[in-house]
């Protein structure tokens, strides 16, 4: 998700601005990301320093004199450039005073723009189309500079890239309506030129903006329609001459009322834009906001109303959007995340775009839809199992909607007659998905409209076919746990791929909550348990040897504790016995494997009561203490919770719980010996360190070779 | 070309002998360096460090003190009791002289250069008049009890200062009379009843005696009142050796530890004008026992029992970074020790008493490179010889068909036929050598095993001609110069036409063998030539410099190659100029004749004549960064040089026939293996 942040002014608009003009002409980068540098149409050069709001420098022309082009700073030597009545080049350094007293050049021809590359010399671009280096410039001034550019051709727009140590220049033109599109390589000198094409009468853009990424210049146009084109420019066009470069709707903004004038744009990171100038709402039509969109789901990230109108002019710099508005240049940091469904789940979805393609209906989380369609060709190449597969594609849409009816009022019985010829045949494609997911809400539905009413084998064969998801059917597991089916449960854990955590955490709170004795006569998996001792088996410390108490008795490190009391409570003088059934912690293991997010597993966690968590904490520690003894027996395949997962929940649980862990004296043994147990973990790791380090020394050598007092080789001379 | 199949022989144990004493000459830059098995070694140091002359050791001297006088006079003495002065033209003793005090185990020559004083066990210094051709016995000064253990003079030549046992004494030269007798401490409690052995004294001009002792203090005293000014504690062992600079402002202390450590003359605020000896740096590039340092202009110079001479640059003298401000070990003799046999494979190993000869083995298999063959015939030690008489070995060589072998020690040359039929071996020593020859300081066979060629004394060579039946000494070639200075570089051509000798005044002079006259003398350069081969079908003589030039010079033209002049227009191989060991041998390929092979210590490259050397320009001086010039350590393909440091440190490498490469490797941990204990090992962690 975007943000904007609060914003703060950098400084005031100089006085006698028009409605139309700020009277500011650009903002460059200074010498850091904190540095930059204003360029006022009142023939003032400010360098501000940003965070403080003050400026450091001014420079200003000379009465008369008019600073035509925004001020830059040449990286390489610290000077800024700047040009002033069209074609007078100026270069000077922070500790000039005197802007009259600067080094100048007249140039032969008038100059558009400078840019600044922070390796490379500055590229001057000069309003009839000619490029030049800055170093090539002012070792002759006076050199004739070359047309490009036809008559009545204006350079509306320039940036400049660049790539693999070469400087680009990409420039937009306008002539009579029709837009062209430059790029200049220097070195050797190319020019491209490309039509961007007109969007119909009275349409035509009105802001730019361009980055480059993967040897490919990306370029956003907004027109004056509220339009954003994306065009792509290659680096290396294979064709030679004048192109026509296609375009691809990005985003339309809702312009209400005839066209936009003054509006801007900036591409931000990661897929996001800012616009100025432009309404972000269709009912509102108000032009004075700052947005930020999301250009790959069309959101509208963050707005903000900016007072006093805006100008249209917008820069963007280090993290910072540079916006005039009102008698105001204000300075708005913002911060764009990377584009994730949850974060396109912004403010508001745009919904005039065509170009968006439906999302698929069903949440498959398993396969992709261009899967199932390669799957769907790779079986219909079989004649015989494509004329099958096309009569269930036909009579599936007519089964599915059937066994919707037929299960209706029914009864358990009958629900499972019905069911089960449409189960036994499970044809691989998204109906029969969106079917099952139908049937299961159906289902749903009934049970919790009629608490007698629960097939719980029909919900199990469901939950088998792998194809149900919690998004899907959501509320079917928190039905279960209402039902108390431990087994159920236990499947919808291991089949659902989305569980939130919120449902997670129920799962838990009623695993550790019912009694051992309920669960004798419920039918749970045991797979992920079948190494585990059984409740009451004590563990023995020593495996392989092994054995961490030495660890702790030998450790060079300083003894923390006296002997004495590392003796009598040695970790392995409790003995470890798994606190809890085995039916319930094949139950909790499926727990400590689903998957989660932490944020948002968290909060879930502070339900727990202090018991539970007790509990859930000694069982984590076993698992504990049981894996890490028993690195090798862990065999792949097994579903049983790797040592990651459960060092991951118990440091959940004690972040989640850590203030009643602390306040609960029944915990305090508990923790004790979970802190001695990984103390000596610890140093059995940082033990290893050492020999891996050592392990790692001695690969490195190079096998000295044994040479005896004779031996024949054979060598090359190179 | 590129791939070849090696015999890795790590079966010479060569071991050098540790260092005992030396000596620098600061006239000649040259440093002469005693070892403990009696051989002395002069390197010249303004020529690349190059060990210029070797006088072999003999059994029945050993070494205590080394000095110079003047540029060219060199005097050791030992504890045979025995002064010897060398003959530094025919590297060997000129003459020698007993002292008659017993073993002699210090000695030091007035700054006049007038007078040797001599220590000796009887507790007498024993004054020696320098006379042009000889030394001679002047007086005693009064005899004390105690054995002499150091001596130094002052500066005027009218005091010396003598170190005994936990005593240093200052004698006046004229009367002879003890003036001043100071006692030096022993060492902490636990070692008070071990006698201080004051094995360095320095006398220094302003009457300041700075001496090193056993219970490792280093100690400056004031040499008119016998006062004791400063003592710094620098080792828990001995300090063995004291050197002080020219200009006394620097003095260096060698320890059992195998630290050096140095002590500077310094103010101990700026601007003061008074100042004292402050210990300044340490350098730890010994194991063992430091027994010599010295201090040149710009370098530390140190050698111990660990066998190796470490010259050391002191950074802050050295003014351009140059070949000078390097640090060097020399551990290995800057000549080959090592003569091969292509044909049959054989390898002669010389150590000081004894040859050493041995079949390589082989295998039946072949490889890709990269890997090891099995050894399926094992190498074969088939000859140990060992050398009679006292005098060590100085130079052997074994023919190219394996049939002879000949050593030479500084009284004799001694050449032995070797009858070598499957697995019967047997040698016969040829008995009737020609008069002419008494000894060498180089030998060398011609190709096809018919003549030897014996360089001799005054720089004359002596070619005989060998059978089965006799020995016949055939003509004496004589170098045009008139120089004296010994040979100590041969080649013969493959053709046995050529032969060329180098000697130590850098003259490289050809001698035609048919015509039995000297043919023509190389421009002379100002650098040793290192090594040097003719090449054997264009008859081109490749020489390799102390400075790491290479020249190949046209024997029939008489003049420089083309590819010379251009090979130095290109310079050497980048890695090349890294090293700075001398190239000790040079070769060609047996299959490929445009193929040169070129080692050092540390590495071999082979150079192919006929690839381009235009490639090497590119390749070395168009790269600008130094990212880039790191791959031109893995040049392309059709590079000239191809380099291989695989094999390190190198003693020998030779071409075989059928791409088959020799190469002699003697690893440094054998070598610090057969040294004893040293007295502080670095302990892990300390």
């Amino acid at each position: 998700m975007a943000e904007l942040y609060e914003g703060f002014t950098l400084c005031g608009l100089a006085a006698g601005q028009s409605r139309e003009n700020s009277g500011i002409l650009g903002i460059e980068p200074g010498r850091d990301a904190d540095h930059v540098i204003v360029t006022g149409a009142g023939s003032t050069v400010t360098v501000y320093k940003v965070s403080d709001q003050k400026p450091l420098g001014s420079w200003a022309a000379k009465q008369g004199q008019a600073v035509t082009c925004p001020a830059v700073l040449h990286g390489q030597t610290g000077e800024y450039v700047a040009v002033h009545d069209r074609n007078v080049l100026r270069i000077w350094r922070d500790e000039d005073i005197n802007f009259e007293k600067v080094f100048k050049a007249t140039l032969s021809a008038a100059v558009s723009r400078i840019h600044a590359l922070p390796s490379s010399e500055p590229l001057v671009l000069f309003q009839r189309g000619a490029v030049r280096q800055l170093d090539a410039l002012l070792a002759a001034p006076q050199q004739a500079v070359e047309e490009v550019l036809s008559e009545e051709e204006v350079i509306r727009w320039s940036s400049c890239f660049l790539e693999a140590e070469q400087p680009l220049l990409l420039f937009s033109t306008e002539k009579s309506g029709e837009c062209f599109l430059y790029l200049q390589k220097l070195n050797p000198d190319v020019l491209h030129k490309y039509n961007i094409g007109s969007e119909g009468k009275g349409v035509c853009p009105i802001g730019f903006t361009a980055t480059l990424e993967n040897k490919c210049i990306t370029l956003l146009c907004l027109y004056s329609s509220g339009c954003v084109y994306k065009l792509l420019v290659s680096l290396h066009p294979s064709a030679e001459g004048e192109q026509h470069l296609p375009k691809s709707l990005l985003l339309k903004l809702p312009v209400s009322e005839g066209v936009l004038h003054r509006a801007a744009i900036a591409s931000l990171e990661e897929g996001h834009i800012a616009i100025v100038g432009a309404p972000h709402s269709a009912s509102t039509g108000d032009t004075d906001f700052l947005c930020i969109w999301n250009t790959n789901f069309q959101t509208l990230q963050a707005s903000k109303k900016l007072a006093g109108g805006t100008y249209g002019q917008l820069w963007c710099n280090a993290g910072k959007l540079y916006v005039t508005h009102g008698k105001v240049l204000t300075v708005l940091p913002y911060r764009c995340e990377k584009s994730s469904l949850a974060a396109a789940l912004g403010k508001l979805k745009q919904t005039s775009t065509q170009e968006v393609t439906s999302s698929p209906s069903v949440l498959n989380w398993n396969s992709f839809p261009h899967e199932e369609a390669a799957l769907e060709q790779k079986t219909g190449m079989r004649t015989r199992n494509s004329k099958w597969n096309l009569k269930i594609q036909a009579t599936l849409a007519t089964s599915i909607n059937q066994v919707l009816e037929d299960i209706k009022g029914v009864s358990r019985e009958e629900v499972e007659e019905v069911l089960e010829p449409f189960l036994s045949c499970s044809p691989v494609s998204p109906q029969f998905q969106l079917g099952l997911a139908d049937i299961a809400v159906e289902l749903l539905k009934r049970c919790q409209a009629d608490p007698g009413f629960y097939p719980q084998s029909v919900l199990a064969r469901l939950t088998q076919t792998g194809r149900l998801s919690h998004s899907s059917c959501p509320g079917f597991l928190m039905l279960v746990l209402e039902k108390r089916d431990y087994f159920l449960a236990q499947l919808c854990l291991q089949h659902f791929p989305d569980i939130p955590e919120a449902v997670t955490c129920a799962c838990l709170k009623a695993f550790l909550s019912v009694a051992d004795a309920d669960l004798v006569r419920v039918s749970v998996d045991l797979e992920g348990v079948s190494l585990m001792d059984g409740p009451g088996q004590s563990l023995e410390g020593v495996q392989n040897g092994f054995s961490p108490v030495l660890l702790e008795e030998d450790s060079c490190d300083v003894q923390l504790t006296s002997p004495k009391l590392d003796q009598s409570s040695s970790w392995t003088d409790v003995s470890l016995t798994c606190p809890v059934g085995l039916k319930k912690s094949a139950l909790l293991n499926e727990i400590i494997q689903s998957s989660y997010s932490e944020s948002f597993l968290l909060p879930h966690l502070k339900d727990l009561s202090a018991q539970q968590i007790i509990l859930f904490l000694q069982y984590l520690q076993y698992l504990y203490v049981r894996s890490s003894g028993d690195v090798y027996t862990q065999l792949p395949g097994l579903r049983a919770p790797t040592i990651t997962q459960i060092t991951d929940w118990i440091s959940l649980l004690l972040d989640a719980h850590f203030a009643v862990l602390v306040m609960a004296p029944e915990a305090k043994g508990l923790l004790a010996q979970l802190h001695r147990f990984v103390r000596s973990q610890v140093r059995l790791y940082s033990e290893l360190g050492k020999i891996q380090g050592t392990l790692q020394e001695l690969s490195k050598i190079k096998q000295a070779q044994e040479i005896g007092l004779y031996s024949i080789e054979v060598i090359e001379l190179l | 070309m590129g791939e070849f199949k090696v015999h890795r022989v790590r079966f010479f144990d060569y071991m050098p002998s540790g260092i005992r004493c030396m000596a620098f000459n600061r006239k000649a830059d040259r440093l002469a360096l005693a070892r403990l098995n009696g051989s002395v070694e002069i390197f010249n140091f303004s020529n690349n460090y190059f060990q210029e002359k070797v006088i072999p050791g003999s059994d029945s001297r050993s070494i205590e003190a080394i000095c110079w006088v003047g540029c060219d006079r060199l005097f050791t003495a030992g504890l045979n009791g025995e002064v010897v002065e060398y003959d530094l033209e025919r590297l060997c003793p000129k003459y020698t002289l007993d002292a008659f005090g017993g073993p002699i185990w210090t000695a030091a020559c007035n700054s006049a250069e007038t007078h040797f004083a001599f220590g000796c066990e009887d507790g007498s210094v024993k004054l020696f008049e320098i006379l042009p051709d000889k030394i001679q016995f002047e007086r005693n000064l009064d005899r004390q009890k105690g054995r002499i253990l150091s001596l130094s003079w002052h500066k005027s030549g009218t005091l010396i200062a003598a170190g005994s046992l936990d005593v240093i004494r200052v004698f006046d030269v004229k009367s002879g009379h003890s003036v001043q007798r100071i006692l030096v401490d022993r060492g902490p409690a636990g070692t008070r009843n071990k006698d201080c052995v004051v094995w360095n004294v320095a006398f220094l001009s302003d009457y300041t005696i700075v001496s090193g002792d056993s219970a490792g203090k280093v100690q400056l005293w004031d040499a008119n009142k016998g006062t004791l000014i400063k003592t710094h504690l620098v080792s828990k062992w001995d300090v063995l050796s004291l050197s002080v600079s020219e200009n006394e402002d620097s003095i260096v202390a060698g320890t059992s530890e195998g630290t050096v450590i140095q002590f500077q003359l310094l103010s101990p605020t700026i601007g003061d004008a008074e100042t004292q000896w402050i210990r300044t740096r340490t350098f730890k590039h010994h194991t063992h026992d430091v027994r010599a340092v010295t201090e040149t202009k710009t370098s530390v110079v140190s050698g111990g029992l660990d066998t190796q001479l470490v010259i050391c640059p002191l950074m802050d003298k050295v003014e351009v970074k140059s070949s000078e401000s390097v640090l060097r070990k020399v551990i290995f003799p800057h000549r080959s020790l090592v003569s091969c046999a292509k044909k049959p494979s054989l390898l002669l190993f010389q150590f000081p008493d004894q040859l050493e000869l041995w079949r390589l083995g082989g295998t039946d298999t072949v490889g890709k490179p990269g890997e090891s063959l099995p050894v399926t015939r094992k190498p074969e030690k088939l000859l140990q010889l060992k050398r009679k008489g006292d005098d060590h070995i100085c130079c052997s060589t074994i023919s190219e068909c394996g049939h002879w072998i000949a050593y030479s020690t500084v009284s004799s040359i001694r050449l032995y036929q070797i009858q070598c039929d499957n697995n019967n071996i047997s040698i016969s020593k040829v008995s009737k050598l020609p008069k002419v020859l008494r000894s060498a300081h180089q030998l060398q066979f011609s190709a096809d095993s018919s003549k030897l060629f014996v360089a001799s004394e005054q720089a004359t060579i002596h070619v005989i001609s060998l059978s089965r039946s006799e020995c016949k000494h055939v003509h004496t070639f004589k170098p045009k110069s008139g120089s004296s200075a010994p040979v100590h570089l041969l080649a013969a051509s493959a053709d046995g036409q050529w032969l060329t000798s180098a000697n130590r005044h850098c003259e490289i002079n050809v001698y035609n063998l048919k015509k039995l006259k000297h043919h023509c003398m190389v421009p002379v350069y100002n650098s040793l030539p290192s090594a040097m081969a003719i090449h054997p079908e264009t008859n081109n003589l490749l020489m390799a410099h102390a400075d790491q030039q290479v020249f190949e010079f046209s024997i029939v033209d008489k003049q420089y190659t083309d590819w010379s002049r251009k090979l130095q227009k290109e310079g050497l191989h980048r890695c090349r100029s890294k090293w700075h060991t001398p190239i000790t041998h040079i070769t060609f390929n047996p299959s490929a004749p445009s193929q040169v092979m070129l080692h050092d210590t540390h590495m071999f490259c082979i150079i192919d004549q006929s690839l381009p050397l235009v490639d090497l320009k590119a390749q070395f001086y168009s790269r600008l960064t130094p990212k880039d010039m790191s791959e031109t350590d893995r040049p392309s393909k059709n590079n000239a040089f191809k380099m291989c440091k695989k094999y390190q440190p190198l003693l020998h490498v030779n071409l075989l026939e059928d791409d088959w490469l020799v190469v002699v490797e003697r690893p440094l941990i054998d070598i610090h293996s057969q040294l004893p204990a040293p007295v502080r090992q670095k302990k892990f962690g300390t």
